[in-house]
């Protein structure tokens, strides 16, 4: 029934005002004109009314897209989620879009969220949903919230209940520490997964979030390894005489691309992880490393250095049809497929200088997109909007994660608990 | 509507998972203040041949040289470091139950991974080198640092040139 009458409101509002388009930003060009937007603290509960709330303006103002307004200038107080807000008071302070939302404490402990998203031009109810979590989840559920709001506005699937995880590194350059750490998307809730007895490098999640493989130089070997969070187990990823590096899954999860250096000589592998049975697609005297699956699973694109500098490539996943696809300036490496599969997100060196560049995966269009100057290792969000990156300082100063939208607009530090490198975005968690 | 599941289960991460905030040190108030400085100590005498054991992992480094360096993205090695390493060629033919390491480093303007893979480059071309001079080759291992492990940390070419290295390092069966 509220359904309909959300219906009613909207077909009247486009009857009054045939002019007015609903509310909608188009992800596709990135926007110099973020949308106004305003997200009250959620009634109820009032503490954790004010945080979920908080972390929904933080999620949005960080995309770009969203201007989230302060809320010392609203005019009209909302109390009830459950009655249709004053439109004309919100449009007076310039809000196009309004977020009204309520957090109550169930009787078995649980907190319940509802929220209702608002057309305030438009007059109509964009969004109601209801969430139910342990209390300790609150942030979970209003990056939820967030992605709700942002897929129903842009039309594209959100990527903010996501996490990162990431190599954290301290000490002097010289004798740097490097520990494998995971971390909400805002940076929320860090954790060090190993202790910083051994150096790890390149971590990637699996599709599902719960696997890591990355390498590791536990020993003094440097070899891949997975790690499953659930059980915090770390497994060596088969029994290589030499180096293993630069793993990343397949989509579904039951692969693992990876490089094996054999005599010097770097190749590209997949092995299957239920039987362990590895092939080699790459036999080149050349540099071959860097795999990154294309999403359908059908294509890898890596990076070679068998045309005499470090480029990228494009191969059929089992191997045959390779080319190179990189013809633009300087040396490229490190192709990463955009989960939508249109772009390979890149690093460019030029020198010593490094940019996060992407193009198609035919090598057109190539666009840099990041400003740093020493910008490599990409990784999409799962909406393959967003990518993060590694941001080096120079002069031995420690790294910083960055992100920036695949338009080029929008570049922004991620906070991390101090260094870091090595960026890898989950899926959206399920 | 939709309605979620009370659980939300992205597995929460085990308890076992040690929190950074852990590594702080308290410090004690009690604790005295650092004595006074006292006249410095007088500085290490220069390593002298005679003051080094034979066979030694130091005898190595200090005596025979354990570093070689390459040019920029290449891992050939240099005629000036062919002397270098026939002089550690000998010195493990010398000291037979001596076991060694080769580590290959690369400067910083290359990718991680692709650091990774010449740094692995330049250890195997150091150790192709020691086993043409007649060194068993179950002796020597190989590993690669890429640009992990750098010596200085400035960027420019006269730091640069030191990073770019091939390390032998002594493992096992050395005189101590």
């Amino acid at each position: 029934m509220k359904k309909l009458l959300a219906l009613l409101a909207l077909l009247t509002a486009f009857a009054a005002q045939p002019a007015v388009a609903q509310l909608r930003v188009d992800v596709t060009q990135g926007v110099a004109q973020p949308l106004p937007i305003a997200i009250p603290d959620f009634v109820g509960d009032p503490q954790a009314g004010a945080n979920i709330a908080g972390v929904v303006r933080a999620d949005l103002e960080r995309s770009g897209l969203f201007r989230p307004l302060d809320q010392k200038g609203f005019v009209e107080r909302v109390t009830n989620i459950n009655t249709v807000p004053n439109f004309g008071s919100w449009r007076s302070i310039t809000a196009q879009g309004l977020v009204t939302g309520q957090v109550t404490q169930q009787p078995d402990g649980r907190l319940r969220v509802d929220f209702r998203l608002w057309d305030v031009y438009g007059e109509s109810q964009m969004l109601g949903l209801q969430f139910f979590t342990t209390p300790e989840n609150w942030r979970r559920i209003a990056h939820m919230v967030s992605d709700a709001i942002y897929e129903r506005i842009t039309g594209e699937k959100g990527y903010f209940d996501t996490r990162i995880v990431f190599i954290s590194e301290t000490g002097p350059a010289i004798k740097r520490v490097k520990r494998l750490a995971i971390m909400d998307q805002d940076g929320a809730n860090p954790i060090f997964l190993t202790n910083g007895s051994y150096m790890v490098l390149t971590p990637r999640f699996n599709p599902t979030a719960q696997m890591i493989a990355y390498m590791s130089y536990i020993s003094a070997k440097p070899r891949v390894y997975l790690f499953d969070i659930e059980t915090g187990k770390q497994e060596m990823l088969g029994s290589f005489p030499n180096m293993t590096f630069s793993p990343r899954f397949s989509p579904h999860g039951n692969r693992v691309a990876l490089t094996l250096e054999n005599g010097g000589n770097s190749d590209v592998y997949v092995m299957d992880l239920r039987s362990r049975a590895i092939q080699r697609l790459t036999s080149d005297p050349g540099i071959d490393t860097a795999p990154s699956f294309s999403p359908d699973g059908r294509q890898i694109a890596f990076e070679s250095d068998r045309g005499g500098s470090q480029q990228i490539y494009v191969m059929n996943a089992d191997g045959s049809g390779q080319r190179r696809v990189s013809f633009g300036a300087g040396n490229n490496g490190t192709p990463v497929w955009s989960p939508r599969g249109d772009l390979l997100a890149f690093t460019k060196q030029q020198g010593s200088r490094f940019t996060i560049g992407v193009m198609r995966p035919d090598g057109s269009g190539e666009r840099l997109i990041s400003s740093g100057g020493r910008d490599e290792g990409p990784t999409w969000a799962p909406n393959g909007r967003v990518l993060m990156y590694s941001r080096g300082l120079g002069g031995g100063a420690g790294s910083q994660i960055w992100s920036v939208d695949v338009t080029g607009r929008n570049e922004r530090r991620v906070l991390t608990p101090g260094s870091a490198s090595d960026p890898a975005w989950s899926p959206l968690i399920q | 509507m939709i309605r979620f599941s009370s659980s939300l289960k992205f597995s929460a991460l085990s308890a076992a998972l040690v929190l950074g905030a852990c590594t702080h040190k308290q410090e004690a108030v009690t604790t005295p203040p650092p004595p006074p400085p006292v006249a410095a100590p007088a500085p290490a005498p220069a390593p002298v041949a005679s003051g080094i054991l034979p066979g030694s992992a130091e005898d190595l480094r200090v005596n025979v040289g354990d570093t070689v360096h390459f040019t920029l993205d290449q891992y050939n090695v240099e005629e000036s470091d062919k002397a270098l390493l026939g002089r550690q060629a000998a010195w493990l033919q010398k000291y037979p139950s001596v076991r060694v390491t080769i580590e290959g480093h690369a400067d910083e303007r290359g990718t991680r991974e692709y650091n990774l893979a010449l740094g692995a480059r330049r250890a195997n071309a150091v150790k192709e080198y020691l086993v043409s001079q007649g060194v068993s080759t179950g002796r020597v291992e190989t590993v690669s640092y890429g640009k992990e492990r750098p010596i200085c940390t400035t960027s420019d070419e006269g730091c640069w040139s030191q990073n770019r290295r091939g390390v032998t390092i002594v493992t096992g069966g050395a005189n101590s």
